[in-house]
């Protein structure tokens, strides 16, 4: 196969499935009420622009998931370092945060929602805590494992603290780094329609999703998955590029 | 007026604790090296010579014994000391150039000066032209020179040496031979050689000591006269290799005379 159709190859099945997902639409017999066509989701896509600012939807839900990833992703960051760089640190901390690592996400609504009460703050206390966890644990096994023959040579150079962890410790760490800010997007993104969801309604795409629940609009419902997953892969592939740019040591 | 020596090793003897159980990895070791001198240690591998440059390096304290550089006491790593690793341990996320400034951190010289002495170190092996390549476009052996510059931009009066050309294909090895002699001898510098190539070390150094493994000790020191002449294919030269290749217990009949021969030298 040429490279020419080779591009086209990760869009064969995504193409696939919604032309399957029309046809059964149309010419099965699914019940229109449990799933509308394409065009009828289209349709909405419309109306929701123009009469219910879907644009606005989308941004506060963005602005609520960038938030959440900037206080969750420093902190994970700020922590993973200190910990991978002091092993007395891990020893004290580690155990905790492994316990915290088991609790599933989704487990801390309830509390959180107590805490700090069902609107703006809670929402993002809750996002805050997704987008932590993974940079966190990446961040810190990263710098823990920097290769001992670079501890070596900073100690042979005679490097002090700060250029042993600008010069050694972070670069080496960066890769995992990376994986864990990406992921920490993802949880981030994931977590703000939970919390849209779960918590009290607020503008946003998860608002729209308990609207379209308790309307029985299946096509608002299903507009709103496709935008959500249409938005958390913009988000992935922003972190890739981003990420093979500030990385291009690796593949120079 | 006698000059002191610039590398002393003076009944150094160290233990490591592996499971349980002490392994004696090298077992009063005396060893000089005037100011200048190109020494190197063969043996094969386990005889303790690479643990013996991590003494010299200062980035193991624990021993018996004692290390001076220029009459100092080593307590840990120093600028005077240039390093060159087996493998280039170059940083892969820094340039050619970034790699060699690296060693200049502690410097207190001004950015000038650190700027003109990378890339006079960048030119003195070679790489100019590729001061702003990372080391994965790098070949094994310009990496290797780019782990040399490195090792000499703080004009260190001592370079240590592990096997620096072990991982070098064998044409590259020979040039990179002929550099490492040429820097070291222009520079005045005091350089300790570890390495399992016979060859190199006759062809590199004014004295060979060959070292024996369980416990790791110094079965001999050889001087390498100047008549030797470094030239492969002289026969001083070849029975000089000869001599050492047989203290390593590689030819049984030539280990034997040349053992004799080495206690005249010795005793000379």
């Amino acid at each position: 196969m040429t490279t020419r159709w080779r591009i086209f190859l990760p869009w064969i099945v995504p193409v696939l499935f919604f032309l399957a997902w029309d046809l059964l639409a149309h010419f099965g017999h699914a019940d229109p009420r449990f799933l509308p066509s394409l065009e009828q989701v289209g349709g909405r896509a419309v109306a929701e622009w123009r009469d219910e600012d879907l644009l606005g939807h989308v941004l506060a839900s963005l602005q609520r998931a960038g938030i959440g990833f900037g206080i969750g992703g420093a902190a994970g960051l700020a922590l993973g370092l200190v910990i991978g760089l002091a092993p007395l640190l891990q020893r004290l901390l580690g155990p905790l945060l492994l316990v915290h690592r088991q609790i599933a996400l989704f487990a801390w609504i309830p509390l959180l929602s107590m805490w700090f009460g069902g609107g703006e703050a809670g929402k993002l206390a809750f996002i805050s805590l997704a987008a932590f966890q993974p940079v966190l644990t990446n961040t810190w096994q990263g710098v823990a494992n920097i290769p001992g023959k670079f501890r070596e040579l900073a100690a042979v150079l005679t490097f002090s603290r700060i250029d042993t962890v600008r010069l050694v410790a972070l670069p080496a760490a960066l890769p995992s780094i990376f994986t864990g800010l990406q992921s920490a997007l993802i949880y981030a993104w994931v977590a703000t329609i939970g919390a849209e969801l779960f918590l009290n309604v607020a503008p946003g795409i998860g608002g729209r999703m308990n609207e379209g629940q308790q309307l029985f609009k299946m096509d608002l419902l299903l507009l709103c998955v496709v935008l959500m997953g249409g938005i958390g892969l913009l988000l992935n592939q922003a972190a890739t590029l981003l990420q093979a740019r500030l990385l291009r040591w690796r593949t120079a | 007026m006698t000059e002191a020596p610039g590398l002393e090793i003076l009944g150094v003897s160290k233990r490591f604790h592996v499971a349980g159980g002490a392994v004696q990895a090298l077992s009063d070791i005396n060893l000089t090296a005037r100011r200048g001198e190109f020494l190197a240690l063969v043996g094969a591998s386990g005889c303790g010579k690479s643990t013996l440059l991590r003494l010299i390096l200062g980035l193991d304290t624990d021993y018996d014994g004692r290390i001076l550089v220029d009459g100092q006491p080593v307590l840990r790593p120093g600028l005077d000391r240039g390093m060159v690793f087996q493998e280039h341990r170059l940083l892969p996320w820094l340039t050619v150039t970034g790699n060699v400034a690296a060693a200049l951190r502690q410097s207190r010289l001004g950015q000038a000066e650190k700027r003109d002495l990378v890339a006079q170190h960048l030119d003195l092996v070679g790489l100019t032209r590729f001061a702003t390549a990372y080391p994965s476009q790098l070949s094994g052996g310009m990496a290797q020179r780019v782990a040399i510059a490195r090792a000499l931009v703080n004009r260190p009066p001592f370079l240590l040496l592990d096997e620096p050309l072990g991982a070098l294909d064998a044409l590259t090895r020979l040039r990179l031979q002929d550099e490492l002699k040429r820097i070291v001898s222009d520079g005045g510098i005091t350089a300790v050689l570890v390495t399992h190539d016979v060859d190199e070390a006759v062809y590199l150094a004014n004295r060979i000591a060959v070292m024996h493994p369980n416990p790791g000790r110094i079965a001999a020191i050889l001087p390498v006269t100047d008549s030797v002449e470094r030239d492969r294919s002289e026969p001083e030269f070849i029975r000089l290799r000869d001599t050492v290749l047989g203290l390593l217990g590689v030819r049984e009949g030539t280990g034997r005379r040349a053992a004799a021969d080495v206690d005249r030298r010795v005793a000379a």
